[in-house]
């Protein structure tokens, strides 16, 4: 068992490698009558940067973007010096010199890896699931019974912020990066997609396609792990295969069939303000452009966050949302489950928490208020202030760096659910409904608890669950996200998720079920 | 202005603590040898099985104290001096108190054993067991065998830990099947299963006669009555425990096997208090026994000895008898009173349901005359406090508690359950025809 584990971690190892190693390979040759067409489609009219690409860029060969990519950048930026020197800003290029590399490089990508997509996607991504499955399966015999299987998590380097957790650290970071500042090295990845974006959108790929199937390969290969990990646990199985569900159907397949059906791209759980586009002009003007479905999806997105999202939040809790639905909850329930731990119990944490988390949905519904007024006093500002530049902060500070490249890259370090509970305004917003107006709530079985502290160290949003079960006090929280898994460790069953009256949901005690009653009445009763 | 001083940090001598300050402004030191912080025992276990690091034991984070105005004070108490109001330290310091409160835990039971005290032969009780257990057992390598004397809750949480490190594991136990001195025959033949299944060599009917040491005095081998000598780098000796209060020998204070104490907790000499694993009751509450190393009682002493302290004089009253523990993978819950049949009252009747496949299994207890509920054990099944309180104190009788049964699953959602099964068994044993009610919000609040 264990060898066939290693290997699996060598086959996982090569794929990972190989697809690490791909925005450094490949061959580039930009012929003319591509170029050409690129020139028509992007109506660019700087000449200069037409001669400085001839001269330096068509018709050579490239290894790798790194040269190609940095050619291209050159070419536009003297382009644009000299033709804002000139006051000539109709020549200007207004593309982002990663979108325009990404573009050349799309088209002009040639040799092995280009022509030869489907060995290429078993090399990158069929070895990476076939070696992650191999070390995965084995678990079914090496984990032994079914019960918590949390045995040496804080001995290995993987879980415990050793080497590994910081290489993998290193290694989501950097994608991220590439993901959200340099798209033209993913190119090569999106060579490896096409014909699965071909079949379902009828469109070659992008970067955002590579991201999005990658996540639902991701999230599936780690669901196996949960479902052998939690197999004793019903509710853990239920909630894995619903989050699994609304990501492959609902955020990634849904989505390119409607491209395919000429409709607007969109997920149709994907709720604002966490969807924080979603009121922007362009948006909306696509929305408002596509006929019957653009409207059907401008009301839904309304109806969504404003009506089903809290009457949903009052009956079951925000978990419905978060650790059911949602993309990120997903990726972090999934991909994210072994680092759970590291997630920060201490008060201070919790008071940054709650100043970084209600700061961004300000920003978000302030953002949002600035794009409507824009859009219908048609104006570009609001006292002042550039629409577009808040929209432009929010989307890099907060939509990127936050959600993308903190949330996700910091899994092996700050835990799983970063953007959840520090950044996510939905969240923020589910939150006020869960601690105000909720019939959820986790129970705490009278006075069983022995505060050992399995439920607050593994509680992904750091809440210190053991300070509420060992005063027999039930556990109402906004950022609770219904995980189940402080209920699932509590090695004497006392934490227990449910939905019931609203009426003694919240009930501080002092003196736990089981002593005098007289005490109990006399302190509780303060 | 009044000075209380508490020796122990554990979860009786903290409760106290806490509650002594939430009710009043009075100086509050804890005294102990064994920690700066308070952490939680029970889950030592799961440090050395790598679920948790040690600050994850400690429920409060370092400020709490200063900012409560407790003072800790690292130092073992070598003796108390009742007629000076002072406890001496063992550096030769002096704390002067006006009110004591002796909280001072147990340690792990040695019947006088033959190598009993040499090295890598250990109990599990305090933190410094548990640096120890990291040291004498690290690995397989260097812990070939392990040998656990004494077939109790801690002697299987012992047994688990080291089965987490492939640490091959002999489980000596007195008795003919496991804890079968607390649990029914049924339940105790399922933790038998379950501990074989686990691939822990478990001796039922086993005695230790002595530890045997190599040249280097460490313990080398282990020699039972059966006449068998099992080699083993580790014996964990976990039968059971004992008062730690051997410092309060020569004090005037009244000792039994703990300190002695009245059902207001005061010892028999004014101002001191005793409370937790170490005081000894005169007289056993209900069944329960004078002596209780419960987790929660602790804390129920703590709870109750800070309102008399505070000028509300109360005596201690523990309610209904409820506990848990979980024994390898099987989770135990117990409401009420369940004897083993080594125990058992005379009208005492046992209703017993164990699943087909899975280790999940239900005794209840109930009165052969009267049908009276008297108490339910629950394996693989979790069960709400509140509801078996209540019907313990509504003196339900047995059809009632089958009947309303639902009410009173704790399992999470989703999870199989078993009621019906388990009242169609019952029906079929007792002749009875009783349907089981629906799960009812109102019910369990109790505003029906």
């Amino acid at each position: 068992m264990k060898a066939l584990q290693n290997l699996g971690i060598a086959i996982f190892l090569v794929g990972l490698g190989i697809f690490t190693a791909l925005p450094f390979l490949g061959t580039f040759n930009l012929d003319q009558s591509t170029f050409d067409q690129i020139i028509a489609e992007k109506k660019i009219k700087s000449e200069l940067f037409v001669a400085d690409m001839q001269q330096q860029v068509v018709g050579k060969e490239f290894t790798g973007m790194i040269d190609l990519s940095s050619k291209i950048g050159t070419a536009i930026e003297n382009a644009n010096a000299t033709h804002s020197k000139n006051k000539e800003y109709k020549k200007k290029i207004y593309t982002k010199v990663s979108d325009m590399a990404s573009l050349i490089g799309k088209r002009s990508g040639k040799g092995y890896i280009a022509e030869n997509k489907g060995i290429m996607w078993f090399l990158t991504f069929g070895l990476g699931i076939i070696g992650s499955l191999m070390f995965i399966i084995p678990q079914v015999v090496t984990l032994g019974k079914k019960g918590i299987k949390n045995d040496g998590i804080y001995h290995q380097s993987s879980t415990n912020r050793g080497w590994i957790a910081w290489l993998v650290f290193i290694f989501l970071v950097s994608f991220y990066m590439v993901l959200y500042f340099g798209s033209e090295y993913a190119v090569n990845w999106t060579f490896l997609v096409d014909p699965i974006s071909e079949s379902l959108s009828g469109n070659p790929a992008g970067h955002w396609f590579v991201y999005g199937f990658m996540y639902c390969v991701i999230m599936t290969v780690m669901a196996v792990r949960m479902y052998i990990k939690y197999r004793h646990n019903m509710y853990q199985m239920v909630r894995t295969t619903s989050v699994l569900f609304f990501q492959i159907i609902f955020a990634f397949l849904i989505p390119e069939i409607m491209v395919r059906l000429q409709m607007p791209y969109y997920d149709f759980k994907n709720a604002f303000p966490l969807d924080y586009d979603f009121f922007f002009q362009w948006n909306l003007k696509s929305l408002i452009n596509s006929g019957g479905i653009g409207l059907f999806i401008l009301v839904w997105g309304v109806v969504l966050t404003v009506v089903i999202v809290p009457v949903m939040v009052y009956f079951f809790g925000k978990r419905w949302y978060c650790s059911w639905v949602c993309g990120c909850g997903g990726l972090a329930e999934t991909l994210g489950d072994p680092y759970r731990q590291h997630s920060n119990k201490s008060l201070f944490a919790w008071k940054v928490e709650r100043w970084l988390i209600h700061g961004v949905l300000v920003f978000a519904v302030v953002m949002t208020g600035m794009t409507l007024y824009s859009f219908f006093a048609e104006t570009g500002t609001v006292l002042g202030i550039k629409t577009s530049s808040i929209q432009n902060t929010y989307s890099l500070a907060i939509g990127s760096i936050f959600a993308g490249v903190i949330g996700t890259g910091f899994y092996p370090i700050f835990g799983n659910r970063v953007w959840c509970r520090f950044g996510c305004p939905l969240a923020a917003y589910l939150g006020f409904v869960q601690r105000f107006k909720s019939r959820f709530r986790i129970t705490t079985n009278g006075g069983q608890c022995i505060s050992c502290g399995n439920c607050s160290t593994y509680c992904e949003q750091g809440i210190d669950v053991r300070a509420y079960a060992q005063k027999g006090e039930n556990i109402v929280r906004s950022s609770c996200v219904g995980c189940g898994v402080c209920s699932a460790v509590c090695p004497r069953g006392v934490l227990k998720l449910e939905n019931g009256p609203e009426e003694g949901r919240i009930n501080p005690t002092e003196v736990l079920l089981g002593n005098d009653v007289d005490l109990m009445e006399l302190v509780n009763k303060k | 202005m009044n000075h209380i001083v508490i020796i122990g940090n554990g979860i009786a001598g903290v409760t106290a603590a806490r509650h002594i300050r939430k009710n009043s402004d009075k100086k509050i030191s804890i005294i102990s040898a064994e920690t700066d912080y308070f952490f939680s025992r029970t889950a030592l276990m799961y440090v050395y099985m790598g679920h948790m690091k040690f600050e994850h034991t400690q429920p409060y984070e370092n400020w709490f104290w200063k900012k409560n105005r407790i003072d800790l004070i690292k130092g073992f108490v070598e003796s108390v001096e009742p007629q000076n109001k002072t406890v001496i330290l063992a550096n030769g310091s002096k704390i002067s108190y006006d009110q004591l409160i002796i909280a001072t835990g147990s340690k792990p039971n040695k019947f006088g054993w033959p190598g009993q005290d040499l090295d890598g032969v250990q109990g599990l009780y305090s933190k410094q067991d548990l640096d120890k257990l990291e040291a004498n057992a690290p690995n397989n390598e260097v812990c070939k065998r392990a040998v656990i004397v004494g077939g109790g809750l801690i002697g299987i949480e012992m047994a688990e830990m080291l089965r987490t490190r492939d640490i091959p594991v002999t489980f000596l136990v007195r008795e003919s099947s496991f804890w079968n001195g607390v649990l029914p025959a049924g339940e105790s033949a399922l933790i038998n299963e379950h501990i074989l299944n686990h691939h822990i060599d478990l001796r039922l009917e086993t005695n230790l006669l002595e530890i045997k040491a190599d040249e280097n005095g460490r313990a080398k081998a282990v020699v039972t009555d059966k006449g068998e000598t099992i080699e083993c780098n580790v014996v964990g000796l976990t039968a059971g425990v004992t008062p730690n209060i051997d410092f309060l020998k020569d004090s005037g204070i009244e000792l039994g096997r703990g300190v002695k104490v009245n059902r207001h907790l005061e010892t028999n000499i004014p101002d001191i208090y005793a409370i937790g694993d170490c005081a000894e009751q005169h007289e056993g509450i209900g069944n329960r026994r004078p002596i209780e190393a419960v987790w929660y009682t602790g804390r129920m002493m703590g709870e109750t000895v800070a309102q008399t302290i505070c000028g509300n004089k109360l005596e201690y009253k523990p309610g209904h008898w409820f506990n848990s523990a979980k024994f390898l993978d099987v989770e135990y819950q117990t409401y009420g009173w369940v004897f083993s049949e080594r125990s058992m009252k005379p009208y005492e009747k046992h209703f017993h349901w164990r699943h087909a496949k899975e280790n999940i299994c239900i005794t209840v207890a109930y009165n052969n005359e009267t049908n009276l509920f008297l108490g339910i054990n629950t394996f693989g099944i979790r069960m709400r406090h509140e509801i078996f309180d209540r019907w313990l104190t509504e003196e339900r009788d047995v059809n009632y508690v089958m009947e309303f049964l639902k009410d009173a699953n704790f399992d999470p959602e989703f999870y199989a359950s078993y009621e019906d099964e388990i009242i169609t068994k019952f029906n079929t044993e007792n002749g009875t025809t009783i349907s089981p009610k629906k799960k009812s919000w109102k019910r369990i609040f109790n505003n029906a």
